[in-house]
């Protein structure tokens, strides 16, 4: 099930708005996708990062995807339990195995992403 | 992937039970496959621990029998044919003249002028018209058998206890690189004591069976494994299982662009046999020697070493990699390079170019896994 007080984008990315921060993880389609993820490689802290740019990777053991910012903004926290347990990945994408917090510039962008109900969509579409 | 794809690809008998068992399907060498059930670290440590079953029908054999039969096997590859017994089967590569691996290959022998050469997947149609060509004027009968032939790989320290119960042979007198002909669960065929994994396995030929006997030693041999933990593996775990054990992966580790001996095969080159294709161009360079070798290395960072990435000396560039993975087993990042000769020897460090980041590995002595 896809939570529902999530928004999503197109890369398969899910963000949950905490006010000025954005906690953002990967979806469970993406992380079926991907299969057993054994590596995933993280932002610095303080990183200033662009809407659909890449800011980390994750790797399985069969692909490598890179992590694509939803929005503008800075890093200001990263899951640190990742290096170590990277598998958090899998057990739990939106719970245990978020992967960072992003300061948003500008809260108006939020509007511009995915809500539950299209992502389901797509997902569809992409079958 | 889109649906006219699919079904353009290859199904093995074993389709149907993939898709009831919700196997992630890939395209493999124009077949779909499975790549893996639950997930690729738990079916890797399934086989190390427990047993495995491996749909592996999509591998190609073909059947050479006639009175020239020895006479054109031992032209065709760089090993020597001639000192196997009937029913022992050789590792070997099949070379060109240049000495590049066309590829490599298990020969079976079957009768004194009978063989049977299992090739990879991804080869069948090359190899058959470069066997054929080396036929011409031989009184040899070749037959592409390999869309009639179902293949199953039973591995892992608990594969033989499982498999003794569907067949009447002895299996513990079954030595490595062996095979017997025996019935499974009543069908006529070939039981090998081998695989791609390092573990004690066996592997299963069948040719010209109908689909539902198939399906039923598929599931006669999962319901016998059912106490020893037996569970179905896919292409995944073969892949992180034969990484561990070093063994080359045609079209990632070895080519037509590589030889034998920086391959590390010099063992199965057998120079003083006679005549073989790409006898004389190997010759040449031993006599002269080989500038890079296929060596293993561990990384130190976690990041995988995947196929084509640069390796580098100091801001030199020494070489690439041609395999990496995760090993379940060790825990890291491991994989194969072909580098430089002086970087080499066991304990070098050098760095891999990961997404323009460099980092540390070092070359090791392999395989990686070494049963306990």
């Amino acid at each position: 099930m896809i939570p529902e007080d999530l928004k999503f984008t197109e890369t398969h990315e899910w963000i949950k708005i905490e006010g000025k921060q954005a906690i953002v993880g990967i979806t469970d389609y993406a992380v079926e996708k991907l299969g057993d993820v054994v590596f995933v490689e993280l932002p610095a802290l303080g990183k200033e990062i662009k809407k659909k740019e890449s800011f980390g990777v994750v790797e399985s053991v069969k692909a490598v995807s890179d992590l694509y910012s939803p929005l503008n903004g800075k890093i200001v926290s990263v899951n640190d339990k990742l290096s170590n347990s990277p598998d958090l990945l899998n057990k739990d994408p939106y719970g245990e195995g978020w992967i960072v917090k992003i300061e948003v510039n500008d809260p108006k962008e939020i509007d511009s992403l995915i809500s539950t109900k299209d992502y389901e969509k797509l997902l569809e579409k992409e079958g | 992937m889109t649906k006219t794809e699919t079904s353009q690809l290859l199904r093995t008998p074993f389709y149907d039970i993939h898709t009831s068992l919700k196997a992630k399907m890939v395209a493999f060498s124009g077949w779909t496959m499975p790549l893996m059930y639950t997930g690729i670290l738990s079916e890797h440590h399934l086989v190390r621990e427990k047993a495995g079953l491996f749909d592996t029908s999509h591998m190609g054999e073909f059947e050479i029998e006639g009175e020239d039969a020895l006479g054109l096997v031992q032209k065709l590859v760089t090993n020597d044919v001639s000192k196997l017994n009937i029913n022992q089967i050789l590792y070997t590569p099949m070379c060109q003249d240049d000495g590049g691996i066309i590829d490599d290959l298990l020969v079976y022998r079957l009768g004194e002028h009978h063989f049977m050469l299992v090739v990879n997947a991804s080869n069948i149609q090359k190899d058959y018209k470069w066997v054929l060509d080396n036929a011409q004027g031989l009184k040899v009968k070749v037959r592409d058998v390999s869309y009639q032939t179902a293949l199953l790989a039973l591995q892992g320290p608990q594969s033989g206890k499982i498999l003794q119960g569907l067949v009447k042979g002895d299996l513990d007198s079954l030595n490595y690189y062996w095979f017997i002909k025996d019935e499974v669960y009543g069908i006529k065929g070939i039981i090998s004591r081998t695989g791609y994994t390092g573990e004690l396995g066996y592997e299963l030929f069948i040719t010209d069976a109908k689909q539902e006997k198939l399906e039923g030693l598929w599931n006669a041999l999962m319901e016998k494994g059912r106490d020893y933990g037996l569970g179905p593996c896919g292409l995944g775990a073969r892949d992180t299982l034969r990484l561990e054990m070093k063994y080359a992966l045609y079209g990632n580790d070895i080519d037509e662009a590589t030889n034998p001996l920086e391959a590390k095969l010099g063992w199965t080159v057998k120079f003083n046999k006679g005549d073989f294709n790409g006898r004389e161009a190997l010759l040449r360079i031993r006599d002269n020697g080989i500038t890079r070798r296929l060596v293993g290395f561990v990384m130190f960072d976690k990041g995988i070493a995947r196929h084509g990435y640069d390796i580098f000396m100091d801001e030199e560039r020494i070489g690439y990699v041609t395999s990496g993975s995760f090993s379940p087993v060790l825990g890291k990042s491991i994989g194969m390079a072909y580098v430089e000769n002086d970087f080499a020897e066991t304990g070098t460090e050098f760095d891999v170019e990961i997404r323009g980041r460099k980092c540390k590995a070092k070359v090791v002595d392999t395989p990686f896994y070494k049963i306990t």
